[in-house]
């Protein structure tokens, strides 16, 4: 290539991959669009976490992304254990514990019907199994609230209206869909072959289940285990409808604290509520966040 | 046969029962009652005095249902237009090599993992016309600022839209991500080593073999734009006024609050219609091709 003046906009105009000024400005612009929107995207979360360790007083001196002058976590301890929400002034404490007691049975019972569901309509094959299974796969879609009213029937038929146990029973029947599609498209991946020599050498159906299946499984337990968890400690609708008082689940209580407060607002406890009702969750998807998107991208991609 | 043979025979029919069972009632049960709920005249208690479309009429005459449905459009729209551009070129700039490619991925999507309560508290604060952003913009020097947008009854509905996207475009990014790993980097190389500059690439090759992606995209946030309910309440509690009102709040204060049972009954039955329309086709389909594989 022959030297010109304005090689340099000559380059430019070239295939980018041989020459490096216009890669350099790709870079640069790749980078720089990445750091923008990522920063973007913690402000919410940074904001959140000093405005909760903030007095109102430094609140009002300061602005959103400010740094606590004098970090207090009076805001934490008071939501935690003494503010009051609707008419108890106990704190976010018992309603975090409740959303313990809700989420966890909730997963476990989900999560095993959901495997064993999985294991029969990936081993059997019946009249009609892939309608049976697309109407399961419905279930996991519908809007709840064609089911508000009927299930707030039912709750009271069973003597379960307003407590704990109703909740349970209300996740673990629209969980089961979710569980079961996760562990149906897992299973359906394991090749025949494996249950026809387990049957040849006489496995019977519980001994397959537990024995060969079970132990492979490991990955799609985890991701169903935290796409129940998340979602059913997440859950606002079920918790607000179908809980009473002191059982309700802790997203319900922080709305109420939040929404219901009278006089000024405490920004520094809304925030700190926020984080409270936030951290099981945050911790899961720090800790096992792969497991999270897997679960995602079951939940959006199906078979 | 003998016992235990058909013991083992009925197994698995045992097996699927109290789920089947419970899906029965608990979801097709249910959307029937509650349909029928909706050609009734219940008020505060079910009851089957049909009345026909009466309720649904009722409903269609209601300007909050209205102001619902308007809202739905706009949320809706901006929702899955605004969420789909934005993740598909977070995924497109994530996939050009970057350094720290698992630190940005995480980023992007952790909004997903908060429930819509915490969003919609941390965006109330975020957006307060007191003390929030547009006090944080003052203080940077450009003291005429304002943004009002939450306490505007024509643009608290945008507020919304906001925290929304702000909570799903990682998980639209995720899919993207996915879908740009499986497009076939042989074309790729082809058409660069044919000199096609990198946003040819793109715009003619790469996001043509997204359609799929595309797709499920779609139905994911049209899904959760129909279901919202949470985060207009934490948000702005359907306000000012009803004007962030969305057909899922307009129900539950129909049900819970207003006894007209049957005004939320056909109002719930007209979500779940047009929750279907998008979600059967999209079922039927993804569960053909799993047939044919």
């Amino acid at each position: 290539m022959t030297a010109v003046p304005d090689s340099n906009f000559a380059m430019a105009l070239m295939r980018p991959r041989s020459l490096n000024p216009t890669k350099m400005l790709g870079r640069i612009f790749v980078y720089g669009c990445l750091v923008v929107l990522a920063a973007l995207f913690l402000a919410p979360l940074a904001s959140m976490v000093m405005t909760s360790l903030k007095s109102m007083d430094e609140i009002r001196s300061g602005t959103l992304l400010s740094v606590p002058q004098a970090p207090t976590i009076e805001a934490w301890a008071s939501v935690w254990s003494s503010a009051c929400i609707s008419i108890a002034c106990g704190g976010l404490k018992g309603y975090f514990g409740n959303s313990f007691l809700i989420a966890v049975p909730a997963t476990l019972i989900s999560v095993g019907l959901g495997a064993l569901n999985g294991y029969v309509f990936s081993t059997r094959r019946f009249q009609g199994d892939n309608i049976l299974f697309g109407l399961i796969l419905f279930g996991c879609f519908i809007p709840f609230q064609i089911v508000l009213i009927p299930m707030a029937g039912l709750l009271g038929m069973l003597g379960l209206a307003g407590t704990i146990p109703g909740l349970v029973l209300v996740h673990v029947v629209y969980g089961v869909c979710f569980t079961t599609m996760f562990f149906r498209n897992y299973f359906v991946t394991v090749p025949a072959e494996i249950f026809k020599a387990a049957r040849v050498d006489g496995a019977g159906f519980w001994a397959i289940f537990f024995r060969i299946l079970l132990p492979i499984s490991w990955p799609i337990v985890m991701v169903s285990i935290i796409w129940q968890f998340t979602g059913v400690w997440n859950d606002f609708l079920f918790g607000v409808s179908f809980a009473a008082g002191s059982n309700q689940p802790v997203t319900v209580a922080v709305n109420n604290l939040v929404n219901t407060s009278t006089g000024t607002k405490a920004y520094n406890e809304d925030m700190a509520a926020a984080m409270i009702a936030a951290l099981p969750t945050i911790v899961i998807y720090v800790a096992a966040g792969r497991y999270f998107l897997r679960g995602l991208m079951a939940g959006a991609v199906k078979g | 046969m003998t016992l235990s043979k058909r013991i083992q025979a009925a197994l698995p029919a045992f097996v699927l029962s109290p789920s089947l069972a419970a899906i029965a009632i608990c979801v097709y049960g249910f959307i029937a009652y509650t349909a029928l709920l909706s050609f009734t005249g219940s008020k505060m208690f079910a009851k089957f005095d049909f009345v026909g479309l009466r309720q649904y009429e009722r409903l269609f005459d209601n300007p909050r249902w209205i102001t619902a449905v308007e809202n739905m459009a706009i949320f809706g729209g901006l929702y899955v237009v605004v969420a789909t551009c934005l993740g598909l070129y977070i995924a497109v700039l994530i996939d050009q090599k970057i350094r720290l490619e698992g630190v940005f991925r995480a980023i992007f999507l952790y909004p997903m993992a908060l429930s819509f309560v915490v969003t919609g508290v941390i965006w109330q604060w975020l957006l307060n016309p007191g003390l929030g952003l547009e006090h944080m913009v003052r203080s940077l020097g450009w003291q005429s600022f304002t943004f009002q947008w939450l306490v505007e009854p024509d643009w608290a509905i945008y507020t919304i839209v906001i925290a929304g996207v702000w909570q799903v475009t990682g998980f639209v990014m995720a899919l993207f991500l996915a879908g740009l790993r499986g497009v076939d980097t042989e074309i790729l190389r082809a058409a660069r080593v044919d000199g096609a500059p990198v946003h040819k690439v793109y715009t003619r090759i790469v996001i043509p073999a997204l359609r799929p992606v595309f797709l499920t995209a779609f139905v994911i946030e049209a899904h959760l734009a129909i279901k919202s309910y949470d985060l207009v309440v934490a948000l702005t509690k359907g306000g000012p006024g009803v004007s962030t009102e969305l057909p899922s709040t307009f129900m539950y204060s129909m049900t819970f609050t207003r006894n007209e049972l049957g005004v939320g009954a056909a109002s719930a039955t007209v979500m779940l219609t047009s929750l279907a329309a998008i979600i059967v086709p999209y079922l039927y389909s993804e569960l053909r091709d799993d047939r044919r594989a």
